[in-house]
């Protein structure tokens, strides 16, 4: 069936006389707005700058963690876990274009980004902090993915189709990606399909990585239809689905992934008016998570686990400009259902089933307002003030449930009601050749399903289950973040900190009163607050435009996290660095990479985390377009892990090692 | 509208339902939320013992007892009762712990009590049940055999004690466990005789409950049971974070607290001697 799938592809590439032009396209675009960073993706049909991009068919886990403000945390080689400002799921925001979506893994097994494809964005917004609050309530920062949309013709109509093919060698990765996009004045349809496929990669002492396999694929459908010259209504559609997905990190694999994503929004646009914009939307979208431990051996109890979670939304954003103001009200809401069961099979097969409910059916419902005014002082100064006020409302709706955690809290309610506030401002002063940008925030949020309401939630990092505790403080964050850059000519250099002293800061507490549920299980570990933690993270980064052809960047990073009378926290990056060298001449595109780390030195034994020693790897790669007629044919190859290097870093999960080297090669076909 | 257009039927059929039982004047019966067991006749009266499970079961078996006059086909409110199961062995016969009669509170017609019936019934080896009552001064007594069948589970233990005397434990309370905090109510007997069975007053039992399954795992805040005077059975809370097979394993100490029977569980010692099972 792959390869019959794959066949086609190959031969629709070689058929299609009338290729879509299209890039996928990755490049940090930093402005004046500090903590920010857009990674663009794709363009439909846009003009897209070819210079600086490595490979275009990554998966949407490599294009983030080409920005350095994000981490990836890897339990194998799908659905990475990001991390902004050292900071993991619950601590940041996720959205697609605005929608609140929630992973159905009780073990972070299907972080929101798995769901998405690069094929459905056009850039991913990364906010650092209380400056990604827009979209809801965070702590470290916000990741918001954009969808592609190619939006209305001002003439013609077009009908354009694309495709796109990847192959690596390393784990014998196929990629196929195919679109069709049909717009005119009033009316555009844009749908697109890509499909990922990799077997067990290879680690630097060819070693295969067991269990590192998956298969995924993507389809979405983006519609568009203008009622007049101010309004226009869109619907979303996004169905992603991977299979037989390996995680060599953890004693499971996943057999099932599915989200289906749907939501519809009207825009109203006026420039002449007080109130420029006018978008709400409604959305919904659902999302099955079955894990799978068939296929290991020696499985000491054979265990189903599946989830669900299911998240109804809306929200109402309007810009409005007047005088030195730019204002931003986003007003949103969502419901959302989390539920995961356990059953487990005894080897007695006369014995009954073992049931439990690892979220006993967790309803969360939020609503907050957000508002946002960015004042322009005088030529060399502006300022931005934000605040969002959130309320939460959760409640265990299954009673069931409920007698479970009774266990733990006899006197537990279902309910429960939280108050989120979140407030920053920021001020950019330009001099020179300098930019001097300080801001200021402090955020709270409510813990999440786990932390909460988890019930004996396995993890296999240190090796403990864990209970949620309800009665858990909302976690809050100070933070104070400064950034100089100074610009001259072909040099750039800039600095920028961040301060995050952290209260209630939610953490798991071993109770050796209790018994681990997981055969094998070093004991139990309740949610708690730890009193004072600060983190720290420090980014130095300089790009040099050595003449028309070279130019050079180099940036290291530091980061710091430890309670201040205690333990370090656990995964926070090391030292690292990354310097590399492009080269372009015309159509012909290279660069050479050195990217690494020093020794993780505070590391935290007590959450299973060991010295993980420093690395240095090499990548290279290089593009050339060819012009054939009117067609446009680019080619991206490289070679990632030159030397074959064995290594691994700080955020693989139990020290797995990352891929030895891998040879890439990305197709696309353009059309002008 | 159209919903309305099926409710409002609906609706009409259970007005005039409720009005038709309004208007009868009702035999009084308050069996319903039980299950009928066996009917005891003499020549005056029947007397039908009913049960909380849908049979009589090896272990703890709370019962109710009506009887009813045959010559008036009413239900006798005022009579005392005493019962007395007996098991007929192959090579000796002996009695069960069991409560005294009493009437049922809020009930008119209703007598109950409870039988631990510690042993079950086989091909060759029979219960029968005896049931002497007074109505008014006049003695009447029916007799039966009874059917026990063995418990799926462990529900009662006889043992002996470190002290040579020999007990009947049972398990009373959770009927219906659930994954959750359970209310745990046990009953203990001492084996006087052959026929007596009086209640151990002031002992107290801890426990553990394992799952075997699960690599022997425990559950959290478990309480473990201690005598209620009131009640004269032993009281704790159960835990069960999960359904399947339990292990409930008891440690029985007396009022000098001196261990009975039963061992800790430890990693070298995965289960009690003195144990109860569940499965859910």
């Amino acid at each position: 069936m792959k390869n019959i799938i794959f066949l086609i592809g190959l031969l629709m590439v070689f058929q299609t006389v009338r290729p879509q032009q299209k890039i996928y396209e990755t490049a940090i675009l930093e402005g004046n707005q500090i903590l920010k960073e857009i990674i663009i993706i794709g363009k439909k049909r846009k003009g897209v700058d070819n210079k600086k991009h490595t490979k275009p068919l990554s998966s949407l886990g490599q294009f983030l963690e080409e920005s350095s403000k994000i981490n990836m945390i890897k339990r194998g080689n799908y659905a990475w876990e990001p991390a902004i400002n050292n900071m993991l799921s619950d601590r940041i925001s996720v959205t697609i274009d605005g929608m609140q979506i929630f992973g159905a893994c009780t073990d972070k097994m299907d972080p929101v980004t798995s769901y998405v494809a690069i094929s459905n964005l056009e850039n991913v917004v990364i906010s650092s902090g209380q400056h990604g609050s827009e979209n809801g309530q965070t702590i470290g920062g916000a990741i918001d993915l954009k969808l592609d949309k190619s939006g209305f013709t001002k003439y013609d109509s077009k009908l354009i189709t694309g495709f796109d093919l990847g192959y690596e060698n390393n784990s014998n990765t196929k990629i196929i990606g195919i679109e069709t996009n049909y717009s005119n004045q009033k009316f555009f349809l844009n749908t697109d399909f890509i499909k990922r496929s990799a077997d067990n990669y290879f680690d630097g002492n060819n070693q295969e990585v067991l269990f590192s396999q998956y298969n995924k694929y993507n389809f979405s459908a983006i519609s568009g239809y203008k009622i007049s010259s101010k309004e226009k209504i869109e619907a979303t559609l996004i169905y992603d689905e991977a299979t037989n997905v390996g995680y060599p990190a953890l004693p499971m694999d996943v057999s099932l992934a599915k989200a289906l994503i749907g939501s519809v929004n009207y825009e109203y646009s006026n420039a002449e008016t007080f109130i420029n914009t006018l978008e709400t939307k409604i959305y919904a979208n659902s999302i099955t998570h079955v894990m799978d431990d068939t296929k290991r051996p020696n499985v000491p109890i054979h265990m189903d686990m599946p989830g669900w979670s299911n998240t109804y939304g809306f929200y109402i954003k309007s810009k409005a400009k007047k005088n030195q103001h730019a204002l931003l009200m986003n007003f949103n809401g969502y419901y959302n259902t989390s539920l995961a069961e356990m059953t487990m099979y005894p080897k007695n097969t006369s014995e009954r089933l073992m049931f439990m409910l690892t979220w006993p059916d967790v309803i969360t419902i939020y609503s907050g307002l957000y508002l946002e005014d960015k004042i322009k002082i005088n030529a060399t100064t502006s300022a931005q003030l934000s605040a969002r006020f959130g309320f939460q409302h959760n409640r265990i709706a299954s009673d069931f449930g409920l007698g479970s955690l009774q266990i733990f809290y006899p006197h537990l309610t279902a309910s429960k009601n939280r108050f989120l506030p979140s407030v920053s401002t920021q001020i950019t002063h330009k001099k020179k050749s300098f930019t001097y940008t300080v801001s200021l925030g402090y955020g709270e949020r409510a813990p999440s399903v786990s932390e909460g309401y988890g019930n004996f939630l396995y993890n296999s990092f240190d090796n403990f289950d864990y209970i949620g505790n309800p009665y858990l403080k909302n976690e809050k964050s100070f933070e104070f973040n400064t950034k100089v850059s100074f610009k001259k000519k072909a040099f750039n250099i800039s600095f920028e900190n961040s301060f995050f002293y952290l209260s209630d800061y939610i953490i798991g507490e071993i109770n050796t009163h209790y018994s681990p549920m997981v055969i094998g299980a070093d004991g139990v570990k309740v949610y708690r607050s730890l009193d004072n933690v600060l983190q720290f993270n420090s980014a130095l980064n300089t790009s040099y435009k050595i003449n028309t052809h070279f130019t050079t960047n180099a940036s290291i990073g530091y980061n710091y996290g430890k309670e201040i009378h205690g333990e370090y926290l656990p995964l926070i990056a090391p030292f690292s660095y990354k310097v590399n060298l492009l080269y372009k001449k015309n159509v012909f595109t290279s660069k050479i990479e050195i990217v690494g780390a020093g020794t993780q030195v505070n590391y935290s034994k007590s959450y299973g985390e060991d010295k993980t020693k420093k690395y240095t790897i090499f990548n290279f790669n290089t593009g050339y377009t060819f012009y054939i007629n009117n067609d446009v044919l680019t080619v991206k190859t490289g070679v990632e892990n030159i030397f074959n290097n064995y290594y691994s870093t700080y955020s693989d999960w139990k020290n797995i090692p990352r891929m030895g080297r891998n040879i890439f090669v990305n197709l696309s076909y353009i059309l002008k | 509208m159209k919903t309305l257009k099926y409710i409002l039927p609906l609706l009409i059929a259970v007005f005039i339902s409720s009005c038709t039982n309004n208007d009868d004047v009702l035999i009084l019966d308050e069996t319903t939320e039980l299950n009928f067991i066996k009917t005891f006749s003499n020549a005056e009266h029947t007397v039908d013992v009913f049960s909380t499970k849908k049979t009589l079961e090896q272990g703890y078996n709370d019962l109710y007892i009506r009887i009813e006059e045959k010559s008036t086909s009413t239900y006798i409110k005022n009579a005392s009762l005493t019962w007395k199961p007996v098991m007929h062995m192959t090579n000796k016969v002996h009695s069960s712990p069991r409560s005294t009669i009493t009437k049922t509170e809020g009930k008119e017609t209703l007598y109950n009590g409870y039988i631990v019936f510690q042993m079950a019934e086989n091909a060759l080896e029979k219960w029968d049940l005896t049931i002497d009552y007074t109505i008014d001064n006049v003695n009447y007594t029916v007799k039966e055999f009874i059917s026990v069948p063995a418990a799926v589970k462990k529900n009662v233990t006889v043992f002996t004690g470190a002290n040579d005397i020999k007990y009947v434990l049972a398990l009373i309370d959770p009927k219906e466990p659930t994954v959750g905090l359970n209310d745990f109510k046990i009953g203990l007997y001492k084996m006087e005789s052959m026929m007596s069975f009086p209640v151990v007053e002031n002992f107290m039992i801890k426990h553990d409950p394992r799952m075997p399954s699960m690599g022997n795992h425990s559950s959290p805040n478990n309480t473990d049971l201690t005598f209620n005077t009131a009640s004269k059975i032993y009281e704790g809370e159960l835990s069960l974070t999960m359904t399947g097979y339990w292990k409930l394993n008891l440690m029985l100490y007396n009022n000098l607290n001196q261990l009975v029977k039963g061992e800790e569980v430890t990693e070298s010692n995965e289960a009690s001697s003195l144990f109860l099972e569940i499965e859910f």
